[in-house]
């Protein structure tokens, strides 16, 4: 039995009696797994009012605002796609479908003296499609509120490493 | 081989219905892209895509991997991606800018902008008394046979003789016209990038869709509905929705019996139209900032000629379907028999208020994105008709639909009063299509 614990490096900050690093990955978790168990409006309800879900179309780009994106959703965009992914006449969400993401190298990039904090992580995504598996990768940096329930996005940014390649079919939820 | 089995192509159109093999024999696929891909006019791209000298875009013509490139003197060439010594690709990058001249990056053959030769390494010592040099037309890269810019979309043709583009386009060319028109300025601009999509599917189901007035409210009916009731949410709470929840919701809104009211036109060569049916005149003040714009431009009577040309998209056979009134493109690229690229692009009115922009942004994000609202379900059907296309279930695909009450005046031929949702453009492309076959 090991006499001492190996001494953990120091938090960025504490937020809860936990790190801030710790809160933040818990977070991208909870994300993750509510996408993969298809729990949209669980998912949705992880933004902030003015939340803004975005993935540039090259990584060159500075602002989702006024210019072309795969997504640059708000939550009245995100219920749209919620409410046609569970329509019963979605046609391509008829087959059997599902994904799974794998969240790491999480660094808190900014962490402000009121909670909020800026992350950014790596992902991998499988996706299957009938016999289809997909691959998607890439990065994200969620800007994340502090509130009273917990962190709210303000703006999550996802650069797909496989942005600029053609898309063999499309993506129907968020990545 | 292909004649032996197929002793008369003709055979596999017939009025009202069409043979499967046309959309999933490979031999057909490769005659095809000979007779028609490789011989009309196929869009390239907009020239504000290679504004400066050696700016350079690939391009697929049929099977051939073409570029498109600037020239010093300000011209635009379409050549062959190919270097004539030993075949290598000229450039292998999607788009770039090859400086004052290519360089093929295996034995360093360089070439002008036009294609022609400048100078091979040693060219005295490894090539006097040998028929390559610069007076020999094989050492060149080898051009399109024809280039045409109609209000800056350039088009190519591989094929030495045939129409004009002009002559080609026939009244498809609204679709050029009635974008740049509303441009103040009268000209667009690329918005620099190109969302890429490939579908599971033979080109020509692609097309067929475009001018398929039927589907959207059979296929479309999950985003319409979702967007409708955010639409009315939204409304309620501010009093006005975004002009975008509506060009969703339209696809719902417009009931399936409705869609007989829109009325869709076929010309020879096969290009189509539909009529516009979302109601894009709206009131709000950015639009009536923009009209005042307008008035300036052009005066009140020809504003109201360009506003009042009422459009949904033209398809310019075999390959692009122009969204004119919101100023973005598809342009089809066969794969194969059963792959097809889309490749899209967006344009700018010059000179018109930023707000306007915005409203044709939201549509080429939320139905033109690789995480479109719309197509999912679109790429959905393609893939499946395909597959059903692949079996022995069946010989033929019908497209009688209103058959029999199409009106036909000049070789244009209009869909009768009440029959919108006519599969005449579908007839009208596979009579085109036969006569291309022909040869």
């Amino acid at each position: 039995m090991a006499k001492k614990i190996a001494k953990r490096p120091a938090p960025v900050t504490k937020a809860n009696g936990h790190s801030v690093q710790h809160a933040a990955e818990q977070f991208l978790y909870r994300q993750s797994e509510l996408l993969d168990s298809k729990k949209w409006q669980e998912w949705i309800d992880l933004f902030a009012d003015d939340g803004i879900y975005w993935m540039p179309p090259d990584g060159s780009y500075k602002t989702w605002d006024g210019q072309p994106a795969i997504f640059a959703e708000d939550k009245n965009l995100m219920t749209v796609r919620m409410n046609r992914v569970l329509h019963p006449d979605a046609w391509s969400q008829r087959p059997l479908w599902g994904t799974n993401h794998v969240v790491s190298n999480v660094v808190v990039e900014k962490a402000s003296p009121n909670g909020d904090v800026q992350v950014r992580s790596r992902f991998h995504m499988m996706e299957l499609r009938r016999d289809d598996v997909r691959h998607f990768a890439g990065s994200y940096v969620h800007q994340l509120k502090k509130t009273r329930e917990g962190f709210r996005i303000k703006l999550q940014r996802v650069d797909m490493t496989n942005a600029q390649a053609a898309y063999d079919y499309v993506l129907q939820v968020w990545v | 081989m292909l004649q032996e089995r197929i002793p008369d192509l003709s055979k596999f159109v017939e009025p009202d219905r069409v043979r499967r093999e046309v959309y999933t024999d490979a031999d057909i696929f490769e005659l095809e892209m000979q007779r028609i891909h490789e011989r009309v006019w196929i869009y390239c791209g907009h020239e504000s895509q290679v504004p400066k000298t050696g700016d350079y875009y690939q391009v697929q013509i049929g099977r051939q991997p073409m570029l498109m490139v600037r020239g010093s003197d300000g011209s635009i060439s379409v050549l062959y991606n190919r270097c004539p010594h030993r075949g290598n690709m000229m450039v292998g990058d999607r788009n770039g800018n090859s400086g004052e001249f290519f360089r093929c990056s295996y034995h360093a053959w360089t070439f002008k902008h036009d294609g022609r030769l400048r100078s091979i390494p040693m060219m005295e010592s490894g090539y006097t008394g040998t028929r390559w040099g610069k007076d020999n037309p094989d050492c060149n890269m080898k051009p399109a046979a024809r280039v045409e810019n109609y209000r800056g979309f350039v088009f190519a043709s591989l094929a030495a003789d045939g129409p004009t583009l002009l002559e080609f386009l026939g009244e498809s060319k609204v679709a050029f016209d009635d974008m740049c028109d509303r441009a103040p300025e009268g000209e667009v601009e690329i918005v620099p990038n190109c969302f890429r999509v490939i579908q599971h599917s033979n080109w020509k189901i692609f097309l067929e869709n475009q001018l398929d007035a039927l589907h959207p409210s059979v296929v479309h009916q999950s985003t319409g509905r979702a967007a409708h009731n955010v639409e009315k949410a939204i409304e309620k709470e501010t009093g006005h929705a975004p002009l975008s929840y509506h060009m969703l919701s339209a696809f719902a809104t417009v009931t399936i019996d409705k869609w007989d009211n829109f009325q869709t036109l076929s010309y020879p060569h096969g290009h189509c139209i539909l009529a516009g049916y979302m109601g894009l005149r709206p009131t709000d003040p950015d639009t009536l900032a923009y009209d005042k714009i307008m008035i300036k431009a052009y005066g009140k009577k020809r504003f109201e000629e360009i506003v009042g040309v009422n459009i949904h998209h033209v398809l310019i056979y075999p390959g692009l379907s122009v969204q004119s009134p919101l100023q973005q493109l598809r342009a089809v690229r066969p794969l194969g028999v059963d792959r097809t690229l889309t490749e899209i692009w967006h344009f700018r009115l010059k000179g018109a208020p930023e707000p306007i922009y915005r409203r044709s942004l939201a549509y080429y994000n939320l139905v033109n994105s690789p995480a479109t609202l719309i197509n999912a379900d679109d790429l959905e059907n393609f893939w499946k008709c395909h597959q059903g296309l692949s079996s022995d279930g069946g010989d033929w695909v019908s497209f009688a639909r209103h058959h029999g009450h199409d009106i036909e005046k000049n070789g244009v031929v209009e869909t009768a009063p009440n029959c919108g949702t006519s599969e005449a453009p579908m007839r009208g492309q596979m009579k085109a299509w036969a006569e291309y076959m022909r040869g």
